[in-house]
C-alpha cells in the first residue's frame, strides 16, 4: 500500500488521506469497543456499560493524522534518503557536516556558560532552581559520565556494564572522608578520582582476560557487587539508609554556602537567602569539570596510547602484532575511564548531599551505556547530545502535565517515562544505527583533515 | 651437499630448532628446523595446510610451541628466546613483525593513523608515557612530527602518499596488502614475517610487490621470512625456499635447488598411480641422501 507513495516524488496527499481513512477505520474498529465502552459497576453493584467514546475518537484521531503523516511526508522521506545513502555518502557532505558540528559545538558551549544567568534573568533567582539544577546539573553530570564511559566504550570499544561501580566509588569516597576526616572538596575530588581508577585497575587485572559478552556479563556483576558490599556492610557505609549531611562544597574556602555560616555567599553579597546561588555554582562546577573530562580525551586521542585503544577497538590482534601490551591498553582506559566517573560520583555527592546505595543501581550503568550509544561511539558531541535528549526528555516529560487536560486527572506522565524512552531508543536506531554522530576525526592528518565515515569504524568486541 | 656450506648458516638473524606444535592429536608442525639467512629473503613454502601459518604464529609469539627452540640474533648480537615471549614482546623487544593471512589493518582509521599506531612504543616513551603529553610537557611534538616523517617515507615506497588521510577501509586490496607491509616495517623490524602477501594479487601488482620486497632487503635491515603460494613470487625473489608438506621439512634450499626436488614435484603435483613405485624408490634415494647430508 506504501510501496506505490514511496515511489513518487513528492507527497501524494490524495493517496494519504485515503490511506489515513483506512487506518482510523481499522483503528476504530479495534478501539471502538476496547476503550470507547467500559464496563463498571454502578452503586448497586450491576454491571453498566459506561459510554467512553470521546477518548476512543480522540486516539482513533490520532491515528489518522499519524497515517496520514507517515504516509504523506515520512515514507517518502525515508525512500529518498535510503536512494541517496546507498549512493555512497559523498566526501564534501562528511565535511560540511564535520563543519556543521563544529560550529554546533562553539555555539553550544557558549550558551552552557550563559545559561545560568539565562535563566536568573527570565525566572528570577527562586525560579531558576528547578531549570539550572533538574536540568543543567542533572544534564551535566551524565554528559561527564557518557564522556568518561566513551573512553572505555566508543575509544576503547570495551563493553562496560558495571561504571556505575565506579560512579559510587567516588561519592561514598568524598562521603566517608568528608564525614570522617573533615577534608574539603577541593582536596577530595583528586582523591575520589584516584581511588576510583585504582578500583577500574582492581577490576580490569581479572577482568580484561575476558572479551566481548563475557567482559559486559563480568563487569555488570561488579557493578552489584560494589552495591551489595554497601548496602550489607554497615558499620562501613550506613547500610541502605545511606550516609546523609554530607558537607557542601565550598567556593574554594572562601565563601561557604552553609546557611549558618558566617562567610555565607548570600550574606556575603547582601543578597536574600537561597540555594539558588548554591546550585549556579554546582553547575559551573560540574561545566568545568565536563569539559576537563572533553579536554582530556581529546587530548589523549591524539597521545599515542589513545591511538592504541582506537587501534585496539579495530583488531586487538594486530595492536599484538605490533608491539601494543593489550593488557595495559585496555587497563589504562578502564583507569582513566572510572577516574572521570570517581570525579562526577565526588559531585554528585556534594550536590546531593546525601549518597545511598539506591542511587547506583544497575538502570544507571544503562542509562550511561545507552547514552554513550545512542550519541555515536566515540564522538564527544554526540554523546553530549544523546544526554540532553535522554535526561532532559525524561525530566521534560515531569512538565507534561497539562496532557491531563485530554487524558483525565488520573494520568501521570512521569509513568510512561521508560515505555516513551524505549520508544526513543528503538526510533534512533532505525533511523540512525550508529548514533547521533557516527563520523570519526583522523587524529592526524598529512595533507588535509578527512572526516571518516562510521561505516568503516568498527565497534570492537571486547 | 653439508650444511656448513649453505650461506644462511653463517649469520642466521632467526634459527627454528625442533619445532613441533601439537593441537591434542593433531601435528600442525613436526621437529623442523631452519634458518633464515641475516638480508635474506626465506620463503616458507607447502601445500595446503602443510603448517605454515603455525610456524608463523609461533615465532611471533601468537601460538606457544609444544617444544622447540627459536631464537633471534640481532645485528649487535643480543639474542632473544622468541618461545619464552609473549606475543606483542616478541615485536616489541625481538624486532620481529608480522603481516596476516587475512588482512589485518585498522580500517576506521587513516593510512597515516594505521603507520603511527606501529610506532607506539617509542611514541609511548616520547609521551612520557601519556603523563608528560596530556599537559603538554616534553618533547612529544617533535618526536610525533619525525614518526609522521617516517610514515611519510613508507608511503611514498609503497606509493600511496596522495592517500594518507583516507581511511584504510577504503583502499583496493592490493594497496591494503602494500600498506600492511608498510604498517609492519614503521615498528623497524629485525625480521618481517609476511603471511602470503601476494595472495589476491593480480599480475602487476604482484610485481610491484615484489619490488617493494627487493627494495626492503636492498635498503633496509630487515630479513624477510615469507609464506606463499604463488610461485612466481618465491621463485623470483627468495635467496632460500624451505618446503613443508603435513608439518615436515620435505627440503630446504635454493629456489633452484627446491625446484627440481621429486619430493617437493610430488607434493605439489602429486603422482601417476604407475609412477608411484618409481617415484617411491627415488624418494628413498634422495631420503638416503638426505640423511647422510644432515648426518655429517
Amino acid at each position: 500500500m506504501t510501496s506505490n507513495t514511496t515511489k513518487k516524488a513528492g507527497p501524494d496527499l490524495g493517496k494519504a488521506f485515503k490511506d489515513a481513512i483506512l487506518a482510523g477505520i481499522i483503528a476504530f474498529a479495534l478501539l471502538g469497543p476496547l476503550i470507547g465502552l467500559k464496563t463498571d459497576q454502578n452503586m448497586d453493584n450491576q454491571l453498566v456499560l459506561v459510554n467512553n467514546m470521546p477518548v476512543a475518537l480522540i486516539f482513533v484521531a490520532l491515528v489518522m493524522v499519524g497515517r496520514f503523516l507517515l504516509a504523506a511526508f515520512i515514507y517518502p522521506a525515508i525512500a529518498a534518503k535510503g536512494a541517496k545513502s546507498k549512493a555512497a555518502v559523498s566526501l564534501a557532505e562528511l565535511e560540511a557536516k564535520a563543519k556543521r558540528t563544529k560550529r554546533l559545538s562553539l555555539g553550544g558551549l557558549v550558551f552552557l556558560f550563559v545559561y545560568p544567568m539565562l535563566i536568573l534573568a527570565l525566572f528570577g533567582v527562586q525560579g531558576s532552581i528547578k531549570w539550572v539544577d533538574n536540568f543543567g546539573v542533572q544534564i551535566l553530570i551524565y554528559v561527564m559520565l557518557g564522556w568518561g564511559l566513551n573512553i572505555v566504550i566508543g575509544l576503547a570499544g570495551l563493553l562496560d556494564l558495571g561504571y556505575v561501580a565506579f560512579y559510587a566509588v567516588g561519592a561514598y569516597s568524598y562521603a566517608l572522608l568528608a564525614i570522617n576526616f573533615h577534608l574539603s572538596f577541593w582536596v577530595l575530588l583528586p582523591l575520589a578520582g584516584i581511588l576510583a581508577s585504582f578500583w577500574g585497575m582492581i577490576l580490569g587485572f581479572p577482568v580484561l582476560r575476558l572479551r566481548g559478552d563475557y567482559l559486559a556479563i563480568v563487569t555488570l556483576a561488579f557493578g552489584e557487587i560494589i552495591r551489595l558490599v554497601l548496602i550489607n556492610w554497615k558499620d562501613f557505609s550506613g547500610g541502605s539508609a545511606g550516609i546523609s549531611s554530607i558537607p557542601k562544597v565550598s567556593l574554594f574556602g572562601l565563601y561557604s554556602f552553609d546557611m549558618g555560616a558566617t562567610n555565607n555567599f548570600a550574606k556575603a553579597f547582601h543578597l536574600a537567602a537561597s540555594s539558588a546561588y548554591y546550585k549556579v555554582f554546582l553547575y559551573y562546577l560540574i561545566l568545568l569539570l565536563a569539559l576537563l573530562t572533553a579536554f582530556v580525551t581529546t587530548r589523549l586521542r591524539k597521545l599515542p596510547i589513545g591511538r592504541a585503544w582506537e587501534a585496539l577497538r579495530e583488531d586487538e590482534v594486530a595492536c599484538r602484532s605490533l608491539g601494543i601490551n593489550t593488557t595495559n591498553t585496555k587497563l589504562t582506559a578502564f583507569a582513566i575511564g572510572a577516574m572521570f566517573g570517581g570525579f562526577a560520583g565526588s559531585f554528585f555527592a556534594a550536590r546531593q548531599g546525601f549518597v545511598s546505595p539506591e542511587s547506583f543501581v544497575f538502570m544507571e550503568s544503562a542509562v550511561i551505556v545507552a547514552i554513550v550509544v545512542l550519541g555515536g561511539m566515540g564522538s564527544m558531541i554526540g554523546v553530549a547530545l544523546a544526554a540532553v535528549a535522554m535526561i532532559g526528555g525524561t525530566e521534560l516529560l515531569r512538565e507534561l502535565s497539562f496532557l491531563k487536560a485530554v487524558f483525565g486527572d488520573d494520568f501521570n506522565p512521569d509513568q510512561f517515562r521508560m515505555l516513551l524512552f524505549g520508544l526513543a531508543m528503538v526510533v534512533i536506531m532505525v533511523w540512525k544505527p550508529r548514533g547521533f554522530i557516527s563520523a570519526r576525526q583522523p587524529t592526524a592528518f598529512l595533507f588535509e583533515k578527512k572526516t571518516i565515515s562510521g561505516d568503516l569504524v568498527k565497534e570492537g568486541h571486547g | 651437499m653439508s650444511t656448513i656450506s649453505k650461506p644462511w648458516d653463517k649469520d642466521p638473524v632467526l634459527t627454528v630448532e625442533h619445532l613441533t606444535m601439537r593441537f591434542g592429536g593433531l601435528v600442525a608442525v613436526n621437529d623442523l628446523s631452519f634458518s633464515a639467512g641475516r638480508g635474506d629473503i626465506t620463503a616458507l613454502i607447502g601445500p595446503n595446510g602443510a603448517g605454515k601459518t603455525t610456524v608463523f604464529n609461533c615465532i611471533t609469539g601468537f601460538y606457544k610451541p609444544t617444544t622447540g627452540m627459536m631464537t633471534m640474533r640481532h645485528k649487535d648480537g643480543a639474542t632473544h628466546l622468541l618461545e619464552r615471549m609473549p606475543d606483542f614482546v616478541v615485536s616489541k623487544k625481538a624486532k620481529v613483525a608480522r603481516t596476516f593471512q587475512n588482512i589485518r589493518l585498522f580500517s576506521g582509521m587513516t593510512l597515516l593513523e594505521n603507520l603511527l599506531v606501529a610506532q607506539h612504543n617509542p611514541l609511548m616513551i616520547a609521551s612520557g608515557m601519556t603523563f608528560l603529553g596530556v599537559l603538554g610537557i616534553g618533547g612529544y611534538k617533535a618526536k610525533e612530527r619525525q614518526a609522521i616523517e617516517k610514515a611519510k617515507y613508507w608511503l611514498d615506497k609503497i606509493k600511496l602518499t596522495d592517500r594518507a588521510d583516507d581511511p584504510a577501509g577504503d583502499l583496493p586490496y592490493g594497496a591494503q596488502r602494500r600498506l600492511e607491509i608498510a604498517r609492519a616495517m614503521c615498528t623497524g623490524p629485525a625480521l618481517l614475517c609476511l603471511d602470503e602477501p601476494a595472495a589476491g594479487l593480480n599480475p602487476r601488482e604482484s610485481a610491484e610487490l615484489n619490488e617493494l620486497l627487493l627494495g626492503i632487503r636492498r635498503d633496509e635491515d630487515t630479513s624477510i621470512l615469507l609464506i606463499e603460494h604463488d610461485m612466481s613470487v618465491v621463485m623470483e625473489i627468495s635467496d632460500h625456499v624451505v618446503v613443508l608438506e603435513y608439518g615436515t621439512k620435505i627440503s630446504d634450499g635454493t629456489p633452484a635447488e627446491t625446484k627440481n626436488d621429486p619430493r617437493v614435484i610430488a607434493a605439489y603435483l602429486g603422482v601417476d598411480d604407475e609412477e608411484v613405485d618409481k617415484v617411491e624408490h627415488e624418494l628413498d634415494e634422495v631420503q638416503a641422501h638426505h640423511t647422510q647430508g644432515s648426518g655429517q
